[in-house]
């Protein structure tokens, strides 16, 4: 037989094994949908970066010829004058096949012959410094060369405007569901202290402080939250697990690239849920015990 | 002989566990139930309550608990005014009183030695701290063989002795207990009394509501009575 000093000592609180299972069920399907979202805000924030980071490094220029100049020319000039500037990697001017490839899906074989086809170059642009349009533009001017440069400034600006759309958007359905999560506790919370109006009275009777009587509720229901996140975030963190193994670094679509350390990004969601718990739990408990609760 | 309403020699509220003055106490829209009540408990007093049924003496109980107020009058419990205590201020008097009540308010969900432990946990203290004095005070009511067992499956009278030892345990300065031996048999209500005594020795003030005039007469305390609200007499 175990001494008694060395035993654990019994709840204080009953267990109320009607609810309660229901209530960890909720929990962890909301960790679940959370633990979604924010992998799903992480991703698409990886994918606009990524995006953003190649038009970044990306500019194309369009070149205009002189009179008695051809376009493969002047292309050639311009991307020979680009290649010199500072925070240029490389200028390729742009052969006509392949400028008529990038715009045959768009106008079919049967007009293209009849269209004049742009005279490009493209220009691979430095990571770490890389140089600007207006500077671009300057070193062409300065060469004789009647350019356009688009440094694609504009499709940079939406895609990044979209990525933090969808962050915000992950941060909200984020929120929505720690409120649903708060909420639920709160009604938890509620009805158990109602179902044990009398044992509360009895420990209050006991020297039992409003405090301590709220702390039974929120650590009870902290680490309901704790073991019901920990099993909704087990299943979410499995799920991103496969996704990266069957897909590769870009998951299901390439608009979502999963990494392996949105696994781990995971991992604190059951102490975020524990989190929600407490709060709730206190915050509800104190309130009903001060109305005479 | 008309019997006069009791007044403790004592005036002092400095060596005094309880005092009210002039308390009533009614529900809206009812008779009171306690009407002028002047009682000055010494520490280290002893007070056997009786009355009737309906006289008042569970009401008078739960003023001294501060389960409820006051409707009118004074109230000091500890030399510290008590009529309208903040929620906070509560439990630090709840903590120096032992309370057995008539319907033992045990939990069902713990053991009979965590019953025990009950108010010695609520005050922070540790079990291998607070385990010894619990088994010793279990010992002491009979119930030493039952420490892992429920409430429910005690007799009345077990769970009564087990309500008195969780009320006893901490070494409360005032003990109120309502009917504590109501639910055994007389050579254990005696054996229960003889423990009020012994804690009464050691400075424990104690106030037993209780309809046995018997037990209070052997008790050697003093005899209070209410009848109707009011506090109509005590003898030493």
């Amino acid at each position: 037989m175990i001494p008694r000093f060395l035993s654990r000592p019994s709840a204080i609180l009953p267990r109320d094994g009607g609810g309660e299972p229901w209530l960890a069920a909720v929990i962890a399907v909301l960790c679940f949908l959370a633990c979604l979202s924010a992998v799903g805000a992480v991703a698409a924030d990886r994918a606009a970066q990524g995006w953003a980071g190649r038009l970044r490094s990306e500019a194309t220029v369009q070149v205009r010829p002189r009179v008695n100049e051809t376009g493969a020319e002047a292309a050639a000039r311009a991307a020979q004058t680009l290649a010199g500037v500072t925070g240029v990697e490389e200028a390729e001017a742009m052969d006509k096949e392949t400028a008529e490839a990038l715009l045959r899906p768009w106008i079919g074989d049967a007009i293209l012959p009849d269209l004049p086809v742009p005279h490009l170059v493209t220009v691979r642009l430095s990571r770490e410094a890389p140089a600007s349009a207006v500077t671009l533009g300057r070193a062409l001017a300065e060469a004789g060369v009647d350019a356009n440069v688009d440094d694609h400034s504009l499709w940079r600006g939406e895609v990044q405007r979209a990525a933090t759309r969808i962050t915000l958007l992950a941060i909200a359905a984020f929120l929505l569901i720690a409120s649903a999560a708060a909420a639920a506790i709160v009604y938890a919370t509620q009805a158990g202290m109602a179902a044990q109006r009398g044992i509360i009275a009895t420990l209050s009777l006991n020297g039992a402080t409003d405090g301590r009587i709220a702390g039974l509720y929120q650590t009870r229901y902290a680490l309901l939250a704790a073991g019901a996140g920990a099993v909704g975030a087990a299943v979410a963190m499995a799920g991103v697990a496969g996704l990266r193994f069957l897909g590769g670094a870009d998951g299901v679509t390439s608009a979502l690239p999963v990494a392996w350390g949105d696994v781990w990004l995971l991992s604190p969601c059951p102490l975020l849920a524990a989190t929600v718990a407490l709060v709730a739990a206190r915050i509800t408990a104190l309130a009903r015990l001060r109305a005479g609760g | 002989m008309p019997v006069q309403p009791h007044r403790a020699a004592l005036t002092d509220s400095a060596t005094d566990t309880a005092r009210l003055s002039g308390v009533s106490f009614g529900y809206a829209d009812s008779p009171s139930v306690l009407k002028g009540i002047n009682l000055t408990l010494p520490s280290g007093s002893f007070h056997f309550l009786t009355g009737p049924s309906g006289a008042g003496k569970s009401t008078l109980l739960n003023l001294l608990t501060l389960a409820t107020r006051p409707t009118t009058g004074q109230l000091e419990l500890f030399g510290e005014s008590a009529a309208t205590p903040t929620r906070a201020a509560i439990p630090a008097f709840r903590r120096r009183m032992g309370v057995v009540f008539q319907d033992f308010r045990l939990l069902d969900h713990l053991s009979a030695f965590d019953n025990v432990a009950l108010p010695l946990r609520l005050a922070g203290r540790k079990r291998d701290d607070y385990a010894a004095d619990v088994e010793e005070m279990l010992d002491w009511v009979g119930l030493g063989d039952r420490l892992n067992d429920r409430p429910p499956t005690l007799s009345g009278g077990e769970q009564q002795r087990l309500a008195i030892a969780r009320a006893v345990v901490t070494r409360p300065e005032l003990i109120l207990a309502d009917e504590p031996t109501g639910s055994v048999d007389a050579a254990m209500g005696e054996r229960l009394l003889m423990l009020f005594q012994s804690l009464n020795r050691l400075g424990t003030t104690v106030l037993i509501a209780s309809h046995d005039e018997a037990l209070a007469r052997a008790s050697g305390g003093v005899l209070l009575r209410l009848d109707d609200g009011r506090l109509t007499g005590g003898e030493p």
